[in-house]
């Protein structure tokens, strides 16, 4: 920081800001969502630790292989997802772009393209598509998103049906998925992690260090008062629709190469888990609030709980009823702590009044 | 501005409003008898007795879920759960009748519906005593719900031999040419549709739906309100779980499983406005009948049945918008009434 | 009328949120058949009052008594049981609802099976309505309702339960003259009926006129009850304050420059037409008319919030794309708008995050912010301004009306305007603060900057312009210079009734 910073009290005011009994309340929501992604943090360190000493198998490279391919999809659609939330809105119909471009995918390999780059450049085109159909209909129609990405959901997966049916494209060269997978040299790690990470740290720069980012927290909070700000809310939230289509569109061709397998449902019921992740990573569903470092832990938490259960032999239903519950904590924890926190003020004699 | 000028104003826009409501739900009237009537053009065996059975009993168990769903968003909230808890009531009642062969009918339906109620109950109680948004806990019980569901049923599948004869009976009887399941559909439905209308708690709910902080404000007791209304909507996604085992007879741990989208989809197209405050049952299960009867008449009218999620997701689209237009309408006609801004 | 007992009757009671004592102590009486004025700077503890008397906040220590019987209310509808009723300044309805299910919210005429009568609630609603003397449609949704019409639904509701102790919490802030005297008329009606009402507000002359007695408070204690007739606005402010406050208006002449924003033919159909004036650099030209006569609208298109459907603006000769707030702020335009907490700032975010929003793509390097420049940059402007916050990264949320307000100003001092709209900028703040807003716009006058300042108060308005525009029902109807502008002028134009531009 090369700015310098002018002693307090320095200026021309006459009078030094007071204290008042604000302050309290502030520093408590801000310890509040600060110790959620630190809870996150050491949640995730917890499970890794016990995970390793008590089951056998994760400690071992294969493990954190697995453990990062599956987790892919589900970061690529987050990182816009956590953007799209903060700004108030939700896009529900991430899963179906993400099936409509396999589906899409696939039927063009059918018909004979055959170049990986264009296919990949097709698909990432067709998701900004989709998802500035999304945009249109929220931004400039002024739809609520919920209930237009519902719509599209159904929409997006419909004609991935009637694009492929139920049939399956599965014949890619093996080539293609073993690229897809390939492990970064000397490390099990495959090196897709390298390209969520640069795009993890890019969106991360978006929201939390610059003026676009700033703006979206503004609108979240109050869209008419960041009007008012000279802030251009629709525009913003067209192109988080369009980014957000683009990246489920990547996650679709990562699952296409990943499992070489275009059908109609890839990734059905994906957006649940998705926003599941984003709310849980500490993202108000009302908008304004949440970090992108909360929504990041989160994803891996929940990808590496999965895999340590599986590995330990507890059933699947187990881990969908951990998700659920660790989602429902997530947001009565916070609540449930502040009211009893308030009770228990009442409670005490009023403190003596803060002097000015 | 005279007071002449806003009066005739007031009056014009009160009716504009009122017309606008009836429109509304005669929209989607006329757009299901548009396409029945398209449809048995093309096939006149559509509406046949046989052919009206299966269209009723096709929308039945979406209806009764779309009357819990609406009861919801009409509150300004939203239960993602139903899906689960049909699911979880199914699987319970094809137990129940494991456990107990000789188990009366009504008693598994009471079963059911204390089994829907209780999670309505977890639901509710989560929303409205630590005031958390409806959106996050029931995406998060719809987990939790069908987890249970997935580790009380252990893989195992309850088949319809497993059932009374009785019970399958009323899955597939009729009263009337109606399917005795749909009875259970118009039951739920007018009493829904009249407390809504006349009653002053259900007059309550869409207050609160329309303004929860002037609802605070007026003294209505918005937790209990909503608190009640989760528990309406569980209580009937438990019914419909009953129904859904009597319909099917073979259930395992996915029963219902992402019907939740399907139900909002329903109350949405329906003109149940997802923002709250506005919107009736009876527009509900006519988005339910409509979303069903698409499924059906899509492959009557030689269309690739892989259009129909398709076209179910472009209905939404246009449900959605045509209130907007409607709203911005009336909104403009207010506001050109009134005077200057 | 102090051999009647008290209607209400407050009795120490004193309410603290964590730290803070809202109030302390306080007392208060009200009889049948008074209007009781209460006035306090913002944070003296009024509105908290409020909330106590609603049922809203239980208090923490002391009695509430009505009729000499003790109410501890445990929701609203307890107090409005006991008969309170309270008219928000912001009236809070249903907007899906009909206007009569508004007014009959929980309470509705039952049949028999405890069915709603509908009928009897539209015949209901029709008679409150022509007692009241209001020409509203039962049947029509409360949506679209202007604010005037909202606040007599209201008082409709209140009569609906024969509420006898009305409270109002500045009710005639968003008011024009014709609505405010029509309410005043329905609250002398109410009086005479035998009801008492207690009568919040800033505004001196609603005060004097209307109330018998007079409460003041002030860091919520209880200051002084008086007969209004024996009091002056001096004592009051000075009571209000706790010191003497200096003059209001401190506007000095300052040299008029070259014409900064030109506003041509805008029209905005059904909003207002053919809208056209000059402002010039140094010049404090004031907006007046009738709320709903189209003015914050005037500013909203000037803007770029809304779309003029014609006409142009013009910065400094260059013609500002219609409906781009973005190149508007580019080419030196600023509004502080009318709703503070809607429009002005983000009440969620810090203090320091309100105040550096405009000038986020200035403070950035290479598109980058990292937080130091924000800070140092919110802190400079808070001094400037002496925004009394305890941190920088406090909610705006946290401060008072006046303080809330002073952090609008610096973050649209702080892009150095040329052109400086500001709606309303002193609409429920307390009177120092007032004072410090006046002298920072002459202030802004005086350094070049071309002031367009739309109010509803009279007096700021011959108080601070240079000039008075003056509009009514969408059109501009007069130009008045300071020298011939005088209350009757203005008011006339206002009301429509001569004085053409």
């Amino acid at each position: 920081m090369a700015e310098p910073t002018p002693a307090p009290g320095g200026g021309r005011a006459g009078r030094a800001p007071a204290g008042r009994g604000t302050a309290g309340r502030t520093a408590r929501w801000r310890g509040v969502a600060g110790s959620w992604d630190a809870a996150l943090l050491v949640a995730l360190a917890l499970v890794v630790v016990a995970g390793a000493l008590a089951v056998e198998g994760v400690a071992s490279p294969r493990f954190w292989r697995f453990v990062t391919l599956e987790v892919i999809p589900i970061a690529l659609i987050a990182l816009p997802m956590t953007l799209v939330i903060i700004t108030g809105e939700i896009d529900l119909s991430v899963a179906s772009i993400l099936g409509l471009t396999c589906t899409v995918m696939g039927q063009l390999w059918l018909w004979g393209i055959s170049s990986l780059p264009v296919l990949i450049a097709v698909a990432l085109l067709l998701g900004a598509l989709l998802g500035a159909v999304n945009g249109v209909f929220v931004t400039a129609f002024g739809l609520p998103s919920l209930a237009v990405t519902i719509g599209t959901l159904a929409l997006y997966r419909g004609l991935a049906y009637v694009v492929l049916g139920d049939r399956a494209v599965a014949d890619y060269p093996p080539g293609w998925t073993t690229g897809a997978i390939a492990a970064i040299p000397g490390l099990t790690i495959p090196w897709m992690i390298i390209v969520v990470a640069v795009l993890a740290v890019v969106f991360g720069l978006l929201l939390h260090a610059t003026p676009i980012g700033r703006g979206l927290y503004a609108m979240g909070n109050n869209a008419e008062a960041a009007r008012f700000t000279g802030i251009h809310v629709a525009r913003a939230k067209f192109w988080l629709f369009v980014a957000t289509g683009a990246m489920s569109a990547l996650a679709g061709v990562f699952w296409t190469l990943r499992y070489a397998s275009a059908r109609a449902d890839n990734g059905n019921g994906l957006e649940l888990a998705v926003v599941a992740a984003v709310l849980l990573g500490g993202v108000s569903i009302f908008g304004g609030r949440g970090r992108l470092v909360g929504v990041i832990a989160a994803v891996v938490l929940l990808g590496i709980l999965r895999n340590v259960l599986q590995l330990a032999y507890v059933p699947a239903n187990t881990l969908t009823i951990i998700t659920g519950s660790l989602l429902i904590v997530s947001v009565v924890g916070p609540n449930v702590a502040a009211m009893l926190r308030d009770r228990l003020r009442r409670r005490r004699p009023a403190a003596p009044l803060p002097q000015e | 501005m005279t007071a002449a000028g806003v009066l005739g104003g007031a009056k014009e826009g009160g009716r504009l409003a009122h017309r606008v409501l009836l429109v509304r739900e005669l929209g989607i009237a006329v757009a299901l008898a548009l396409l029945v009537g398209v449809t048995v053009l093309v096939n006149p065996r559509f509406l046949t007795a046989q052919g009206i059975k299966d269209l009723l009993l096709g929308a039945t168990i979406l209806a009764v879920l779309a009357v819990g769903q609406s009861i919801v968003v009409i509150t300004r909230n939203v239960d993602l759960s139903v899906g689960s808890v049909l699911g979880l009531s199914a699987f319970a009642t094809g137990s129940l009748f494991v456990a107990n062969p000789g188990l009366p009918i009504p008693v598994a339906l009471a079963a059911g519906v204390l089994l829907g109620a209780a999670c309505g109950v977890v639901n509710g109680g989560l929303i409205a005593a630590a005031r958390v948004p409806a959106l996050v806990v029931t995406l998060g019980t719809l987990y939790v719900f069908r987890g249970l569901d997935h580790t009380w049923a252990g893989g195992r599948q309850i088949n319809a031999a497993d059932m009374p004869p009785g019970f399958l009976r009323m899955g597939s009887g009729t009263l009337l040419g109606v399917p005795v399941l749909t009875l259970f559909a118009v039951v739920v439905l007018v009493a829904a549709g009249y407390y809504l209308r006349g009653y002053r708690s259900g007059r309550e709910l869409y207050a609160i739906g329309s303004s929860p902080a002037a609802a605070r404000l007026a003294g209505i007791p918005v937790g209990r309100r909503v608190f009640a209304a989760f528990v309406a909507s569980g209580a009937l996604a438990g019914l419909a779980g009953v129904l859904y085992a009597a319909r099917f007879g073979t259930l395992d741990a996915n029963a219902g499983n992402g019907f939740e989208l399907n139900v909002v989809a329903a109350v949405v197209v329906g003109g149940v406005a997802i923002f709250g405050g506005s919107g009736s049952v009876y527009g509900a299960a006519l988005g339910a009948v409509l979303l069903t009867t698409i499924s059906s008449a899509l492959p009557v009218l030689g269309v690739s049945p892989f259009w129909q999620r398709a076209a179910v997701g472009a209905l939404i689209l246009a449900a959605i918008g045509l209130d907007r237009a409607l709203a911005v309408r009336l909104a403009k006609t207010l506001r050109g009434r009134n005077g200057h801004g | 009328m102090s051999e009647l007992p008290p209607i209400l009757s407050l009795r120490h009671v004193s309410k603290s949120f964590g730290a803070v004592r809202a109030l302390q102590d306080v007392r208060l009486d009200l009889w049948p058949g008074e209007v009781h004025g209460l006035v306090g700077e913002n944070g003296a503890g009024k509105s908290t009052l409020v909330k106590i008397l609603a049922g809203a906040h239980p208090a923490d220590a002391g009695t509430v008594l009505v009729d000499g019987r003790e109410l501890s209310p445990s929701g609203p509808s307890d107090a409005r049981a006991a008969g309170i009723a309270v008219i928000y300044q912001e009236p809070a309805l249903f907007p899906d609802l009909s206007v009569a299910e508004n007014i009959f919210m929980s309470r509705q005429p039952l049949r028999s099976l405890r069915r709603i009568d509908a009928g009897a609630m539209r015949r209901a609603t029709a008679e409150l309505f022509g007692r009241l003397g209001i020409h509203l449609d039962p049947g029509r949704p409360a949506r679209g309702l202007s604010i005037a019409d909202q606040q007599l639904v209201e008082i409709a509701k209140a009569l609906a339960f024969d509420a006898r102790i009305l409270v109002m919490d500045e009710p005639t802030a968003a008011l024009s003259g014709v609505e405010a005297e029509r309410l005043f008329s329905v609250v002398a009606s109410l009086r005479e009926a035998g009801a008492a009402v207690l009568f919040i507000s800033h505004r001196f002359d609603e005060i004097f006129a209307l109330c018998h007695r007079v409460t003041v408070m002030r860091d919520g204690r209880w200051v002084s009850t008086d007969p209004a007739a024996g009091l002056t606005v001096d004592e009051l402010v000075r009571r209000m304050v706790g010191r003497e406050v200096s003059a209001l208006y401190p506007r000095t002449d300052a040299a008029v420059g070259e014409p900064r924003l030109e506003v041509r033919s805008l029209t905005r159909h059904g909003v207002f037409r053919d809208v056209s004036f000059t402002v010039r650099g140094g010049e404090i030209v004031a907006l007046a008319g009738l709320v709903g006569a189209g003015r914050s609208e005037v500013a909203r298109a000037v803007f770029g919030i809304d779309r003029p459907d014609a006409g142009e603006v013009l910065v400094d000769g260059v013609r500002l794309p219609p409906g781009d707030t973005g190149r508007a702020i580019a080419a030196g335009l600023a509004l502080v708008p009318e709703d503070r907490r809607q429009q002005g700032l983000v009440m969620e975010l810090s203090v320091e995050r309100n105040a550096t929003l405009t000038r986020r793509w200035s403070l950035s390097r290479l598109g980058l912010l990292t937080g130091g420049r924000e800070r140092a940059a919110a802190r400079e402007w808070s001094e400037r301004l002496r925004v009394k916050t305890a941190r920088l990264t406090d909610p705006v949320s946290a401060l008072s009306g006046g303080n809330q307000q002073k952090v609008v100003l610096a973050k649209w001092l702080s892009t150095g305007p040329r052109v400086l709209i500001v709606d309303e900028p002193t609409r429920g703040i307390d009177v120092g603060t007032k004072a410090e807003v006046h002298r920072l716009l002459s202030e802004l006058a005086g350094q070049g900057v071309a002031v367009l300042m739309i109010s509803s108060e009279l007096p700021e308005v011959l108080g601070m312009a240079d000039r008075v525009l003056v509009m009514h029902e969408g059109r501009l109807v007069a130009d008045v210079p300071r020298a011939e502008a005088g209350e009757e002028r203005v008011m006339l134009a206002a009301t429509g009734q001569g004085g053409a531009a």
